[in-house]
């Protein structure tokens, strides 16, 4: 119980933080949307043949989805944990009685938070600018993919602090490995614009899977409960390896 | 006596090749302020890191409040306060939220309020972290290490980088932690702040302590000889002052006047002699002075080793 509040009590102080740091509230919370309204600009009245004529701002809404809750977790923890290590926040959070996974606790409450506002601003916006359907019928299936993404791709921002070496580093490294998967994901491109070759290439990664379990729950053609729990189960396994590499490998002190 | 706070018997620490530390022996007593002074590169923050429980040692005994910091309780860093090398703050919070943060950790932490005010900060309780001066953050630093109300506070290098003024204004702080009956582990390079807050001061070179004393007796310092020193014309004859002290010694200084040093265990009775002297002769002496051994003359002896 007590632990329960004070993990409540670093969550409140994460919130405060997060929400101070304009850079944070940039890119975590206005650049997702930024995208969303380029490309939906850009690409707004076609549509796509090889997904059942879904138009294609009905297609980015869990495509900016799936970019805006790694963008909260992964994304935001590889760089802000990564920051607190090298001030020595982490440092001296051990120093005190927290326990240290509740120190890590507030963050990933915080990061998952953020995440769900997200969902729905993006999944708002679809619907009032674009009449992208919200889509109530399946919204387990969008609640369920987007706590295992969430969770699973926070236990990846955590592996990811342990190959950054300085906080000069953060933002490189946490660009090199998301850019590249994004375009290669179907995230920035519609997919029907993909060689198969390059897809089935991103399918080893559990970007193009989180998305795909997104655009399942949200596509009006789906029929059924929309949930994809193949590609679940390797998000999921992803989100397992991060975790036992941050466990194993996760560092409390400055590296530089 | 009362059982100390901190007991080192032995400590070792190697990193590599590099003997940090090589087997250094320690008491801290309750309510005490000691300072651990020494070159950068001594082994003093890895003596600390190690009672703080951050380093693992290679060797030798360690206790602090009771327990081996290499393995550390809850319950043991209830008791503890730590102030970093490096100041540590989340700079998008404010003084008051910083500590309202960290009180949270704690069972029985110290009114925030009066933390604010232990620290001096009253004027900046609103003020983000990021906006506060080197001096301000420090503070902070130590009002966060005190709002857990430890018995034992370690400061590592509180005033590093400091303007004069910062570190007066800090140096009272610490010394106010004294009348809250804290115990206070310090590291220092500065020989000054060692003398104005301590109550005993170890130095230590090369991973050893080579001197644990008061300030005031440290090093032997009254065991040193005093130095006496004056000017005199050119050309004057000296011969009245052969032999009156441990080293006579001349420089010519300006104007052609002779710069006189005089190293004496009686300073008293060569003193009523030099000036006996310049009476008898009119001589007119300049710039008398008579220094005792700084600290600093007894640390910069024991280091430069």
């Amino acid at each position: 119980m007590k632990s329960v509040s004070l993990a409540l009590h670093e969550f409140r102080f994460a919130q405060k933080v997060f929400w101070r740091n304009p850079a944070s509230v940039f890119f975590t919370a206005l650049l997702p949307v930024l995208f969303l309204l380029i490309f939906a600009t850009i690409f707004g009245n076609d549509t796509i043949d090889e997904l059942g004529g879904v138009k294609v701002t009905t297609y980015y809404i869990p495509a900016i989805v799936t970019l805006a809750v790694i963008s909260a977790t992964m994304v935001n923890l590889a760089m802000n944990v990564t920051i607190a290590r090298e001030e020595g926040l982490l440092k001296r959070g051990r120093g005190t009685p927290l326990p240290p996974w509740v120190f890590i606790a507030g963050r990933v409450g915080n990061a998952i938070v953020i995440s769900a506002i997200m969902l729905v601003v993006v999944t708002l916006i679809g619907k009032l600018l674009y009449d992208a359907p919200i889509p109530w019928e399946r919204l387990p299936a969008v609640a369920v993919t987007l706590v295992v993404g969430a969770a699973a791709f926070c236990c990846l921002g955590l592996a990811i602090t342990v190959i950054i070496p300085s906080r000069e580093a953060a933002s490189a490294i946490t660009n090199a490995i998301t850019l590249p998967l994004y375009f290669l994901s179907g995230i920035f491109i519609p997919e029907n614009e993909i060689p198969e070759g390059v897809l089935s290439f991103a399918n080893h990664f559990p970007v193009r899977d989180f998305f795909q379990a997104f655009f399942t729950a949200y596509s009006p053609n789906t029929t059924g409960a929309g949930f994809e729990w193949g590609e679940l189960g390797v998000v999921a396994i992803w989100g397992l390896a991060g975790f036992l590499i941050a466990l194993r490998y996760f560092r409390w002190t400055p590296r530089s | 006596m009362a059982e100390p706070v901190i007991s080192i018997r032995g400590l070792r620490k190697s990193y590599d090749e590099l003997e940090a530390v090589r087997g250094i022996d320690l008491d801290v007593l309750p309510r005490e302020i000691f300072a651990v002074l020494g070159p950068n590169g001594a082994g003093k923050t890895t003596t600390v890191e190690i009672l703080e429980g951050y380093r693992d040692r290679d060797g030798g005994e360690v206790s602090v409040l009771g327990v081996d910091p290499a393995r550390p309780t809850p319950a043991w860093r209830e008791r503890i306060g730590i102030v970093l090398q490096e100041t540590t703050l989340e700079p998008a919070l404010t003084v008051r939220e910083s500590l309202q943060q960290y009180a949270g950790y704690y069972r029985e932490p110290r009114e925030v309020e009066e933390v604010i005010g232990l620290v001096g900060l009253e004027d900046q309780a609103d003020s983000r972290a990021r906006k506060l001066s080197g001096g301000q953050k420090r503070r902070l630093d130590v009002g966060i290490a005190l709002v857990g109300d430890p018995d034992l506070l370690f400061l590592d290098e509180p005033t590093t980088g400091f303007d004069p003024s910062a570190r007066r204004q800090a140096w009272e702080m610490v010394a106010g932690l004294r009348d809250l009956g804290k115990t206070v582990l310090l590291t220092t390079h500065y020989m000054e702040e060692a003398q104005v807050l301590a109550d005993r001061v170890a130095i230590i070179s090369e991973g050893r302590i080579v001197a644990l004393d008061t300030p005031e007796n440290l090093g032997d310092r009254r065991q040193l000889p005093t130095t006496i020193t004056f000017t005199v014309p050119a050309g004057t004859g000296l011969g009245d002052l052969e032999g009156i002290g441990q080293t006579l010694s001349q420089t010519g200084g300006e104007d052609g006047r002779i710069e006189i040093s005089i190293s004496t265990h009686d300073p008293v009775e060569n003193l009523n002699r030099i000036t006996a002297w310049a009476l008898e002769t009119g001589l007119e002496i300049g710039q008398l002075e008579v220094r005792r051994p700084s600290l600093e003359d007894v640390y910069l002896g024991l280091t430069d080793a």
